[in-house]
């Protein structure tokens, strides 16, 4: 009979999770109900919270904050020890002293998005009006709802204009989205492998997953919470499937090629036998630990749901019209999930609003996740597109005046 | 401040002791200071930052990933292109200027190309190699082969250069397609102008290359 060792059950909810949802190790905003936030949807999200976390200082004219806009599984914990899993920020490849995004010259900001589960209001938060879980009751979110929010944020901490607005991916996203609904408050833009539109192919992904969470008994209709479980043998599929779409043939062979895992010769079973499956079962139950289900079918949706020409009458270029930010756009060869061709077609639509825009392709066999590794030619580049847009903004060397 | 950021090399920051091209430096004569400038086959920068130096808007377009990525890491607004297919998705009247530095040879469709340039241009400066130049006529002639100079070192089967002309060749087809020559130069060997007061057929014959400036013919 084969041996089969999957996702670990029963699937108790981790502790460290629960609390992290509501009363996160973060700096937190809270909104009450005389400050909703507007969904598309159409429903008022009030009262509403936003978790974030900063880095470096705002200066005396308020001139150098970037805000990072973080991935669909990411969140505010950028530079800082995550408090759940104990290890380094996700970006810390990027942001940090003497790296391109560096605290000792800007002001940082990076808030949990609306959706989230680090803190900031979303499915997995309690609902006020019950007392329980929000769980599907918690309103379909999309990407300008995420941007809504932030703004409301930056309006609470005085910042009229960012210097900066920095994504990854779904970050890229809310980047874009930025410059389309407050161009004005956007002195620069870097818009890294993402797209102004999810294409069908990531749709499909996407709809894999959340089927493979709802395909989970444990999910309970979504209400999985209020039994204290949760549905880890299918969030844990969604994450393996979603991770293939992060790398590329290339890496994943250069990886594990097809390489053993403990072992010299197959065991005739479904265990684990190959170095990939073992490191993509990591991958799986190692992301149950931190991240909601429910979460994560609302932030698939919500980048499902984006498309920023859809919202100005299909012209793409509309969007962008008499734009003053300066832009600049990054690819990576590998990408297949947010493909060079979708970052071109966002450059063509720039350069018809005759915006200032830059563009670079990366050469990298490294996938989407590119971005989020030690890519030096990236780093290069951003830096120097940040530095450039900085002495067009003033900014000293330090940041300006402090 | 890094390492890194003392030896980044900025817009309107020329490196020291910077080489600039005679070419370049003629074409930046002849931008208007404060306009918008678009540069198609910008190369590694070299041009545009002479502009940006000069308080100019310059934008960039580049066939090589790797020196859209140098011309990126200097800052400059520069995107990955093709001029040959690229520059339909630019708006009319989106520059003041478009240039096209000794980039014309090596497009596809040259005609084309420079119609595009005076569509999204009020101006444009298209500067080239002659063909016509006496060393070319010279081993065409007496050597029998493929001409190759210092500028154009490449032998035929390598080059990228596929659509070259003389300076002749060039005035006729302005005068075809409706386009007025506000402005033209031809550099010798040396990069040092060929007298202005001497006839086309020795520009044709002196001139290495010829750096034009151009508009559309019925407006200024």
């Amino acid at each position: 009979m084969a041996n089969v060792k999957s996702i670990p059950s029963p699937a108790i909810q981790s502790d460290d999770r629960i609390h992290e949802v509501d009363h996160p190790s973060s700096l937190l905003a809270h909104f009450d109900t005389d400050q909703p936030l507007p969904l598309d949807c159409g429903i008022d999200l009030a009262p509403f919270q936003i978790a974030y976390q900063t880095y470096g200082e705002l200066n005396a004219d308020r001139s150098n904050a970037i805000l990072i806009c973080h991935a669909l599984t990411g969140d505010q914990h950028v530079a800082n020890v995550h408090p759940i899993t104990g290890k380094p920020g996700w970006w810390e490849t990027m942001v940090g002293t003497g790296r391109p995004l560096d605290p000792n010259r800007y002001f940082i900001i990076c808030t949990n998005v609306i959706g989230g589960c680090m803190g900031s209001t979303g499915p997995a938060s309690i609902n006020p009006a019950t007392g329980k879980v929000w769980g599907l009751d918690f309103p379909i979110i999309t990407i300008p709802d995420m941007v809504r929010a932030q703004a409301m944020l930056l309006d609470r901490l005085g910042i009229e204009t960012l210097f900066a607005v920095v994504g990854g991916s779904m970050g890229g996203m809310q980047a874009l989205q930025w410059t389309a609904a407050y161009p004005k408050r956007v002195f620069s833009a870097l818009a890294i492998a993402c797209s102004t539109r999810h294409s069908a192919q990531n749709i499909a992904f996407h709809e894999l997953g959340r089927q493979a969470v709802m395909a989970d008994p444990d999910w309970r209709g979504g209400r999985y919470a209020d039994q204290g479980i949760d549905p880890r043998r299918g969030l844990a599929v969604a994450r393996m499937a979603a991770h293939i779409t992060y790398l590329s043939d290339a890496a994943l062979h250069r990886k594990f090629g097809r390489r053993m895992q403990d072992r010299e010769l197959p065991t005739f079973s479904f265990d684990a036998d190959f170095q990939v499956e073992s490191y993509l079962r990591y991958q799986g139950s190692s992301f149950v630990e931190r991240f909601d289900a429910n979460s994560y079918l609302y932030l698939t949706r919500a980048m499902d749901y984006f498309d920023i020409a859809g919202d100005h009458n299909g012209v793409l270029a509309q969007a962008f019209r008499g734009i003053e930010t300066r832009f600049c756009v990054v690819s990576f060869t590998s990408d297949w999930l947010f493909p060079t061709s979708e970052s071109r077609a966002l450059v063509h639509a720039l350069n018809a609003s005759s915006a200032r825009v830059s563009f670079a392709e990366i050469e990298t066999d490294r996938g989407h996740d590119a971005f989020l590794l030690d890519v030096p030619e990236f780093f290069d580049i951003s830096r120097a597109f940040l530095h450039s847009a900085g002495k067009a903004r003033g900014l000293g060397d330090a940041g300006g005046q402090r | 401040m890094t390492v890194q950021d003392q030896t980044l090399p900025l817009p309107g920051v020329l490196p020291a002791g910077a080489n600039l091209r005679h070419d370049h430096r003629l074409v930046a004569e002849m931008v208007e200071a404060g306009s918008k400038v678009l540069d198609v086959g910008c190369s590694e920068g070299d041009l545009l930052q002479l502009l940006e130096s000069r308080g100019i808007d310059g934008r960039g377009i580049e066939l090589s990933r790797e020196g859209v990525n140098r011309c990126v890491a200097k800052g400059l607004a520069v995107v990955q292109g093709d001029a040959d297919t690229d520059l339909v998705n630019y708006p009319d009247d989106a520059f003041d200027y478009v240039i096209l530095s000794q980039t014309l040879q090596a497009t596809r469709q040259p005609k084309v190309v420079l119609e595009n340039l005076l569509r999204i241009g009020r101006r444009a400066i298209v500067s080239f190699p002659n063909f016509g130049f006496w060393k070319m006529r010279l081993q065409l002639l007496i050597g029998g082969h493929m001409p190759r100079t210092e500028n154009l070192p490449a032998t035929w089967y390598d080059t990228p250069n596929i659509h070259f002309c003389t300076i002749k060749d060039f005035v006729q087809l302005c005068d075809e397609i409706n386009v007025k020559m506000e402005r033209a130069v031809a550099l010798d060997l040396y990069g040092r102008p060929v007298p202005l007061n001497l006839p086309w057929w020795v520009w044709n014959m002196f001139g290495e290359q010829g750096v034009f400036l151009l508009s559309r013919a019925g407006r200024s």
